[in-house]
């Protein structure tokens, strides 16, 4: 038997076509000859692996065929984990976001630096100078300096420009000393006084002790005559809390009068300094006297809590006292004498604001 | 997706019977109710639309020969099998592609299938190689095979549609046609 011939017979037996006799009779041969066994077991795999072939080919043929009929991408759209809106914005923009993000925080670190903000002072106290609207001033200016300027020459006024600052002080001898508040004259150029009656004179800052944000100038107006006795007295020690205090400034071009009590003994910050004093004020203020009930100057109001109702802050009199003697003395400029004589006391609150009114000056800083 | 689930998926033991009674519309059902929840799974996890069909129509096959084979036993609900069937398949696919940073996102419980999948993965093996040797076995040849062996035609269906003249000369040239594909087959071994 050549192999196509047992190849032949093999088909017929695995496929059934043997009769009785002849299956029997091939089984015998398969049990004795090892070579036709092995070639039976491996015609079956091998049509056995192609019918599993051909059986997987219809079964991926009908998956397919029912896959069609699905509509993927519908399904995606409705499965895909949707990243939050943000998420999305982010990574759709974040060059754009970025560069947005850089330029605001640039823009803002530019205004807080023009502002001033990192000059060094706390945010929360504000200090009371008033700064003038620069367009008055120079619109005033303008009209001034036509037809005004000849007329006033000739009659020999000062020609005063509006201020760029203003603040107020107060005179602590007669001889044209005045105190004020460092940060109020700090950047001056030229300062100029100008008391209740509205007479200017020009004045030089002398000595100033920013810690305590005391200054004090001197008038060196040659129109300048000497004041009558100051009728406070300078407190040298420290008042106590409840002490009913009042003060006078200059928060606009008339003098302006508030009173309030004595809050605490430390002020902003616990700065020991100054007290905290319950009174209204405004920019403006800066560098007026803090009066008690008898007519002593106690302080000098220097700023307030913008975050706090009514807590405002002024510098110690001993402060300014301190500052006095400290002053270096030169020919010109002799130690003012401090008065220690106070004409108020028995004064009704009217009275002495009339007398105190003479001695309290706004203060008018020019800078560039 | 609820489209597909409400109503329409089978149960487990309808599956089963449909599958072994070639019921052609269970096997839809079937393939329709479990397919979002594999294109969730592999869209989720760097697939693509084409990854989830490839590896959920394996996942059948697989479930498909274990219930033809007849020792299916229902431990598992279908639904995890086919689940833990595709997550697998999809690991070893990430695998092989180096895309697998270590970690798949889950929708479901799962199971270790490693056996089932590893058997299937043979069994593909000898189906591509079967693939390669009848495309290389030429005609008549590879039709020859396919009436006979694969579509269950009669010498004599083959005698008239190549025209021999008679029964004899057709089993001939079948019998070199299957010589040359063992041959072809066993060569790439």
């Amino acid at each position: 038997m050549n192999d196509r011939q047992l190849h032949d017979e093999i088909e017929r037996y695995l496929n059934g076509e043997m009769s009785r006799d002849e299956r029997s009779a091939f089984d015998v041969l398969r049990k004795n000859d090892a070579n036709v066994e092995r070639q039976v077991s491996e015609q079956r795999q091998f049509v056995g692996l192609l019918k599993q072939y051909n059986e997987r080919r219809e079964l991926e043929q009908r998956l397919n065929a029912i896959h069609q009929e699905i509509d993927v991408h519908a399904l995606k759209e409705e499965l895909t984990i949707q990243p939050s809106w943000v998420v999305t914005l982010w990574r759709n923009h974040h060059s754009k976001i970025s560069v947005a993000a850089s330029i605001a925080i640039f823009a803002m670190l530019a205004t807080l630096f023009f502002t001033g903000y990192f000059a060094g002072h706390d945010s929360n106290y504000t200090q009371l100078r008033m700064q003038l609207e620069s367009y008055k001033r120079s619109n005033e200016k303008l009209s001034k300096s036509t037809d005004a300027l000849i007329h006033d020459i000739k009659s020999g006024h000062k020609i005063i420009d509006p201020a760029r600052f203003g603040g107020t002080g107060f005179a602590v001898s007669t001889n044209g000393y005045v105190v004020t508040n460092y940060h109020v004259v700090k950047d001056a150029d030229s300062v100029y006084v100008q008391n209740a009656a509205g007479e200017n004179y020009h004045a030089r800052i002398i000595y100033s002790e920013p810690q305590y944000d005391v200054a004090l100038l001197r008038i060196d107006d040659s129109t300048f005559k000497s004041l009558n006795p100051l009728p406070y007295a300078i407190e040298r020690v420290g008042s106590d809390l409840g002490e009913d205090v009042y003060t006078l400034g200059y928060p606009r071009n008339n003098a302006v009068y508030d009173k309030g009590y004595l809050s605490s003994s430390t002020g902003y910050k616990d700065d020991s300094t100054s007290y905290q004093v319950s009174i209204p004020v405004n920019p403006g203020n800066s560098g007026g006297p803090l009066l008690d009930n008898k007519g002593n100057i106690i302080g000098i109001i220097s700023g307030k809590d913008s975050h706090m109702d009514g807590s405002s802050f002024a510098v110690k009199s001993e402060y300014l006292v301190k500052a006095i003697k400290n002053m270096p003395v030169d020919s010109v400029n002799k130690k003012p004498t401090l008065n220690s004589k106070n004409t108020l006391a028995s004064l009704s609150r009217k009275q002495q604001i009339k007398k105190l009114q003479n001695y309290v000056y706004q203060i008018k800083v020019y800078s560039h | 997706m609820s489209k597909f689930l409400k109503g329409s998926a089978p149960t487990d033991s309808e599956v089963i019977l449909g599958i072994l009674n070639n019921s052609e519309i269970v096997l839809e059902r079937l393939y329709v109710a479990y397919f979002p929840m594999v294109l969730q799974l592999i869209i989720n996890n760097n697939g693509s639309a084409d990854d989830a069909k490839d590896i959920y129509q394996e996942a059948i096959i697989v479930l498909y020969n274990k219930i033809k084979s007849g020792n299916f036993e229902l431990s598992s609900k279908l639904k995890t099998f086919i689940y833990s069937v595709c997550r697998r398949l999809w690991l070893k696919r990430l695998n092989q592609m180096s895309r697998f940073d270590g970690d798949i996102r889950d929708f479901q419980d799962y199971l270790p299938v490693e056996d089932e999948v590893d058997k299937q993965t043979d069994r593909d093996l000898q189906f591509t190689k079967m693939e390669g040797a009848l495309a290389l076995l030429g005609e008549p040849c590879k039709t020859i095979i396919e009436d006979f062996y694969m579509h269950d035609k009669s010498m004599q269906e083959i005698c008239e549609r190549f025209g021999y003249t008679n029964a004899d000369n057709a089993k001939t040239q079948k019998y070199k046609c299957l010589q040359r594909l063992k041959k072809l087959f066993f060569q790439h071994n």
